[in-house]
């Protein structure tokens, strides 16, 4: 498995990664009309530092190692700041969800494309023609 | 189970349809008329509340009821109308057509973004089942 793991190298994690960040997206649509909702996004480039997906982050030696929570609880969540806040304390911003669940998506796409080629290669290797 | 994309929106479209169905409901009783200020309609507003899940950060959205707005029906002098109370007055329904109808419109749009998550969340799936083929 460890080997599999590496021959699709990053792109694994990436489509994991990914899928959490439509979730948070889809959550924001969702929560479009709710008052004192916080638009949430994921940290792309600091989930995918973190190795082993979305954890919370020891930056010192006395801090309390974290129960095995699984992806999602940790730094990498960030609060939107909203270009206009509305009054009723809900920072959903509807244009801005829509451009980044759509550029998400196709993100979504084209790590599933490469992924795709990466096992077409492996089988043509297999079947040696 | 996790929160999958589709509870998200699914749950999102439901509460916006109750919005909806309030709204609907305030504006067939515009200008209902009432013989005292107790009887008469005041009107419906749901109130949402989010629903999250710690461990992905993900959040739903739910409709924690639905509330009669506090305001209080218009006095009108009419005293040929048959409602009329004593002194000729009759109480009308204090809804407000034009704000009704701009949240109909924004719940209508919401209720789309959702249903558009909801097409791509199926493709998007549809896609990652087909992975290897």
């Amino acid at each position: 498995m460890d080997r599999l793991d590496q021959f699709f190298g990053v792109h694994g994690q990436a489509l994991q990664l990914r899928s959490e960040r439509l979730g948070l997206i889809a959550s924001n649509i969702a929560n479009a009309a709710t008052p004192n909702y916080k638009a949430r996004d994921l940290d792309f480039a600091a989930a995918l530092s973190n190795e082993g997906g979305v954890g919370l982050m020891r930056t010192n030696s006395g801090h309390i190692a974290p129960p095995n929570t699984g992806p999602g609880d940790g730094p990498a969540i960030r609060y939107r700041q909203p270009l206009q806040p509305s009054l009723d304390g809900n920072t959903v911003e509807l244009a801005t969800e829509q451009l980044q669940f759509a550029e998400t998506a196709l993100r979504y796409r084209s790590t599933l494309g490469l992924l795709n080629s990466r096992i077409q290669g492996l089988t043509s290797a297999l079947k040696g023609e | 189970m996790a929160l999958g994309l589709f509870d998200i929106a699914g749950r999102a479209m439901s509460a916006q349809l109750v919005r909806l169905n309030s709204s609907a409901s305030n504006l067939a009783n515009a200008g209902a008329i009432a013989s005292s200020a107790e009887t008469a309609y005041r009107p419906l507003k749901p109130v949402f509340g989010t629903e999250y899940e710690g461990r992905t950060g993900r959040a739903s959205v739910s409709v924690l009821g639905v509330v009669q707005a506090n305001v209080a029906p218009q006095r009108r002098h009419e005293p040929g109308h048959p409602l009329a109370d004593a002194e000729g007055y009759v109480h009308v329904a204090a809804v407000d057509p034009n704000a009704e109808l701009v949240e109909v419109v924004e719940t209508s749009r919401q209720y789309r973004n959702n249903i558009e998550v909801l097409e791509t969340a199926k493709s998007l799936t549809l896609e990652t089942l087909r992975l290897g083929r």
